[in-house]
């Protein structure tokens, strides 16, 4: 827990850095998958981001006050998994009995957040760095809306590119790729920020 | 998928051991578990070291998801697949830091990751949790060589122009003379995965190995 990275390296390196999709390869099936409208890219990165706080909240303090004093570190994968889906499933209920616009906004993609590896990812990165409660939802919003900004990026050039002329054989997921591969150069720039 | 009723064991055995590596190849043309295809595919020993996990989880998640496929209750079944899985990722995962300590240390979260492969789920839900245990082996099987001949394939590409050489387990294979002396660095780094994954599947369809969308 005596970690001295700041709160704000944590977050930029997370947003910028060492971002979910272009550097890391985290959440790829949501960001093909639902890249293809800017409003459902939106509420899914917001999903996303939430669940991840909420997770990283609860597995840190497992971690740390369950698991570390009873030395069973080793079943941090099957106790995560668990977590996540229990956690999911319980921020679904409450959405749906509290405010059905918003269920209906983004009701559709929380199970499949379950085996969104963004998720089980932020936990596994807060275990591995040792992080602090506090650090770990620094690090989880850090890492949430680098998600949501690339899956934005990718819409608005996705909406694009449904205009533009493509090759037939590049069509859809090939150039897919192909924009992720630039947007990944350009995100590289980022790496000598701190 | 094609009804095989008539047709021997050994004969299905061998359908659903081929069909996971060609008509339902699970990076080209599922095109899922992306994750490790894009993050371990650096080099080739890595690639190796994800494959050799891949098919391990699948293959005894398979078996005992078909073992208890008729005393699982259809609402708690997702569940139960899931702890099945981190199981044998959890066995997987000590193994490897037991065992082979360096590839543990370069493939980090991935290694935990293949919990959420959405391949090992994939195959759960749609294929183990119906199927008798022998053909649930050939399907984990088939799909887990399917992958690793897939996820070697852009590994090979990637060391070759990345290093301009192919090293195996430390053992350099060869060197091409030009290119390892300036290799394109960037097919190491994360844009080269997107590219080289992305190219490849502009290639089949452009061979006519995948359909155009």
């Amino acid at each position: 827990m005596n970690n001295s990275a700041s709160l704000i390296t944590i977050f930029i390196s997370m947003v910028l850095i060492n971002n979910f999709i272009v550097a890391k390869f985290l959440g790829l099936c949501p960001f093909f998958g639902v890249s293809k409208k800017l409003s459902n890219a939106f509420s899914m990165g917001i999903a996303v981001t939430l669940v991840m706080m909420l997770a990283s909240i609860a597995t840190t303090v497992i971690y740390n006050y369950i698991l570390v004093p009873f030395e069973v570190e080793y079943m941090n994968i099957i106790i995560y998994i668990l977590v996540i889906a229990a956690l999911v499933q319980i921020v679904e209920i409450t959405i749906r009995r509290t405010n059905i616009s918003l269920y209906n906004a983004f009701g559709i993609y929380l199970p499949l957040i379950t085996t969104n590896c963004a998720v089980l990812g932020i936990t596994l990165i807060n275990a591995t760095n040792n992080y602090s409660i506090v650090q770990s939802i620094i690090s989880a919003l850090g890492g949430g809306i680098g998600f949501t900004l690339l899956l934005i990026i990718m819409s608005g050039i996705r909406e694009r590119i449904e205009l533009a002329e493509v090759p037939k054989s590049m069509r859809g997921l090939p150039i897919a790729f192909i924009i992720a591969a630039i947007l990944s150069i350009a995100f590289m720039g980022f790496s000598g920020l701190l | 998928m094609v009804e095989l009723k008539e047709k021997s064991t050994g004969k299905k055995f061998w359908f659903e051991f081929l069909k996971g590596i060609v008509i339902t190849n699970p990076v080209f043309v599922l095109v899922l578990g992306l994750c490790p295809t894009l993050a371990v595919t650096v080099s080739v020993d890595n690639a190796i070291g994800m494959s050799a996990g891949v098919i391990f989880v699948l293959l005894g998640s398979n078996i005992i998801i078909s073992l208890v496929r008729n005393i699982t209750p259809n609402m708690v079944r997702i569940p139960v697949f899931i702890v099945v899985i981190a199981t044998f990722v959890t066995i997987l995962s000590l193994v490897f830091e037991a065992y082979i300590p360096p590839l543990y240390e370069s493939l980090g979260i991935y290694l935990p990751l293949i919990v959420v492969n959405c391949i090992i789920l994939g195959r759960a839900e749609a294929f183990a949790q119906k199927s008798p245990v022998l053909y649930s082996i050939a399907d984990a099987l088939g799909i887990g060589v399917g992958f690793t001949i897939s996820i070697l394939i852009v590994s090979l590409l990637r060391e070759i122009l990345g290093t301009g050489k192919l090293s195996i387990f430390g053992s350099t294979l060869f060197s091409i003379p030009v290119l390892s002396e300036s290799p394109l660095a960037l097919f190491i780094m994360p844009p080269g995965a997107f590219l080289v994954l992305g190219l490849l599947l502009a290639l089949f369809r452009w061979l006519g190995v995948l359909k155009n969308e």
